[in-house]
């Protein structure tokens, strides 16, 4: 019964990896390919380490399912924080989103 | 008892979707597709040595895919703060 929870999770992680790097290479903007790799690699990473924590912990591993608890909780940490930062950045460089009907922190930022 | 091929399976299936990824720094337009291209291939990598760690039953590939996505997050910090700021 554990088997197909292992299974079922590992899909679910392998299917959100792929579509995120179809995202990557099939969207037409900086903010669009962003939103789609970063929300769907940390999403991905945290099924796939949950998968591997419940194999370590059914065969009673627990130093591999403590390091992969580690590796997950750096990459929620981080992914969100670099993709803010190439935003912010992005936008300060005076890329614009091309199909925003109206663009707000252009009356904001001086 | 489960089969551990699959794990080492789903690892060739990532590098794949790796390979997909890394084409976005080869022919985006902008500097930020590339570093964005880079970071998530990088996440990519990471979850594939979590599956080949279970796979060859080595803890130590997750410690050394740690360091790796420390250090890419380090350098997209920089490349970050190297668009951000103004060239005046």
């Amino acid at each position: 019964m554990i088997e197909l929870l292992i299974y079922a999770m590992l899909f679910i992680g392998i299917t959100f990896h792929i579509l995120g790097a179809l995202g990557l290479h099939r969207f037409s903007d900086v903010y669009m390919r962003l939103h789609a790799s970063t929300l769907c690699t940390t999403f991905g990473t945290i099924f796939i380490a949950l998968s591997a924590i419940t194999y370590a912990i059914m065969f009673s591993s627990i130093q591999l399912a403590a390091h992969s608890a580690f590796a997950v909780v750096f990459v929620m940490i981080a992914g969100a924080t670099g993709s803010h930062a190439i935003a912010r950045a992005a936008y300060r460089s005076g890329i614009k989103p091309i199909i925003a009907l109206d663009d707000a922190l252009s009356k904001v930022e001086k | 008892m489960i089969d551990l091929f699959i794990f080492f399976a789903a690892a060739i299936i990532l590098f794949l979707a790796m390979a997909i990824s890394i084409l976005r720094a080869i022919l985006g337009p902008t500097i930020a597709d590339r570093v964005i291209s880079v970071d998530a291939s990088t996440t990519i990598s990471l979850s594939a040595f979590i599956l080949l760690a279970v796979f060859y039953k080595q803890v130590i590939l997750i410690d050394v895919a740690i360091v790796y996505a420390m250090l890419s997050f380090g350098s997209t910090l920089y490349f970050a703060h190297y668009l951000g700021e103004k060239h005046d």
